[in-house]
């Protein structure tokens, strides 16, 4: 089989498997290159699952907001698999006036950009939700953020991308790129094999950078260790998405029972760094008794299992999204610094659209990859 | 290794052993996971994530060999080419109140 195609999508996350299927769908030919032998193993399956607006970065915002007004709500339906899309609203929680501060700030920025998000008080957030202790006084309240399941949702990409005639090959690793007559046209991977695009796309996530960097385009960005636990399935409690002031958990229940809590320790960026990520042994325990205070229900919810995974944490906390100016060819979808799934759809059918019509409906301006300066 | 998904592995035939429960805990069937296989679940880890299989309470402990089994048998490989999905901490449920209580030895929290 010929390795040619229009373009190589480099990377089989949700990024690298949304952008194949949005093209597939105008017709274009893809090649979609995985590093690893699983679809969909970095960030993708490794998420809390948000698909929130509220607390997030203004220059990424409308891509979120694009996603959930026109792809989210009809995911499940397109991709003929259930996305399990939850559209009941995210509750970030504070216990203290510091707290309260830090979500009013938070509001203030996501009400100027035109987001739905207010304060709350305690006795509020317990009408929305119940099973909130009386330790929490305040919230932001933003009634259109909601959940999903991350791993059928990337899975239902790469299903229907497929089915349109995308060429997967995983344990397929890209490790250069290469210009011919001044324009980027190939990708050689680890295996000595070569394919060649007329567009490449590099949605490699946290590998994203070693590969730009043989063509001379650095990203600053780095691999932080996230981590989460997985409860039983408990009977159905609430739909909304959870945060905290603090950042020390975040999670929903999901349509299995189960809850998924992400959490921190403290600890993060000096774990050790092994070659696939670790639960760290104090984050789990450390996650627990945070919910255990703003849940005290939970205390007896069992843990089967606990999980980790790396964001591609740029520089500023949001991705590197377009063309490069550069290395004409070349399309850079990477560095979504832990946001990537809630942003996907509407990212990947934005690259799509930048690819076949040379321009997009959402702009892609701040978020290209010539912003990063040095401090002086 | 290598894997072009897009490599023709045949229809998928129904059989009348389709509806035999494998994975008990998550109430996953035969069918589900060789259908599984026809549209493009090929490892282990992928099936797991797409349809729970291996997911429930027993974490995999009971189904995975059987998983296995079906699915090399529906892309026609040895099982010995499959890699079994990550085992994770902790090993068996643990209570939340009892996990958080690592740096209290012994104590309720």
């Amino acid at each position: 089989m010929k390795n040619i195609a229009e373009t190589v999508v480099i990377g089989g996350g949700i990024i690298g498997c949304g952008i194949s299927y949005y093209l597939a769908k105008k017709g274009v030919s893809v090649i979609c290159l995985e590093g690893s032998d699983f679809i969909g193993n970095g960030g993708s399956s490794r998420n809390g699952g948000g698909v929130r607006q509220s607390g997030r970065d203004p220059r990424e915002l409308p891509f979120v907001m694009y996603g959930i007004k026109n792809y989210w709500p009809t995911l499940s339906e397109e991709l003929e698999v259930d996305c399990e899309y939850h559209q009941d609203g995210n509750l970030r929680l504070g216990k203290n006036e510091k707290h309260k501060k830090i979500l009013e700030g938070l509001t203030e920025r996501a009400v100027k950009v035109g987001l739905d998000v207010r304060m709350i008080d305690g006795d509020e957030v317990r009408r929305i939700n119940p099973y909130l202790s009386d330790e929490v006084t305040c919230a932001s309240w933003c009634p259109t953020d909601g959940h999903a399941n991350p791993l059928t949702t990337t899975l239902g990409y790469y299903k229907s991308a497929r089915r349109l005639g995308v060429r997967f090959i995983t344990g397929e690793k890209a490790v250069e790129l290469k210009k011919m007559k001044g324009k980027l046209r190939k990708v050689i991977c680890e295996s000595g094999n070569v394919y060649e695009g007329e567009t490449i796309v590099l949605a490699a996530g946290y590998e994203s950078r070693k590969i730009a960097e043989t063509i001379g385009i650095d990203i600053p960005m780095q691999k932080i260790l996230l981590e989460a636990l997985v409860t039983e399935a408990e009977p159905h409690m609430f739909d909304q998405m959870l945060g905290t002031a603090e950042a020390d958990f975040y999670g929903h229940q999901t349509k299995h029972g189960s809850f998924v809590f992400g959490g921190s320790s403290g600890y993060e960026g000096f774990t050790e760094i092994y070659e696939t990520p670790f639960s760290y042994s104090k984050t789990a325990p450390c996650v627990c008794r945070g919910i255990i205070k703003y849940f005290p229900n939970l205390l007896n919810a069992k843990i089967v299992r606990t999980w980790a995974g790396w964001m591609d944490q740029c520089l500023d906390g949001v991705p590197v999204l377009g063309n490069v100016e550069e290395v004409p060819g070349l399309v850079l979808a990477c560095g979504f610094s832990g946001h990537g799934f809630g942003i996907a759809p509407g990212a990947a059918s934005q690259i799509a659209e930048l690819i076949t019509e040379g321009k997009t409906a959402v702009d892609l301006s701040a978020l290209h990859y010539d912003r990063f300066k040095a401090k002086i | 290794m290598i894997n072009d998904r897009s490599r023709d592995i045949g229809p998928f035939v129904p059989a009348d052993d389709d509806d035999m429960l494998i994975c008990r805990c998550e109430e996953v069937t035969k069918g589900e996971i060789r259908r599984a296989v026809h549209e493009g679940m090929w490892t282990i880890t992928e099936i797991r994530r797409y349809l729970r299989a291996g997911m429930g309470l027993c974490q995999g402990q009971t189904c995975s060999r059987l998983v296995k089994g079906i699915v090399a048998k529906e892309l026609g490989v040895s099982p010995a080419e499959l890699e079994p999905a990550t085992s994770r901490v902790p090993m068996r449920p643990i209570e939340m109140r009892i996990f958080a209580n690592e740096i209290k030895e012994g104590e309720e929290v």
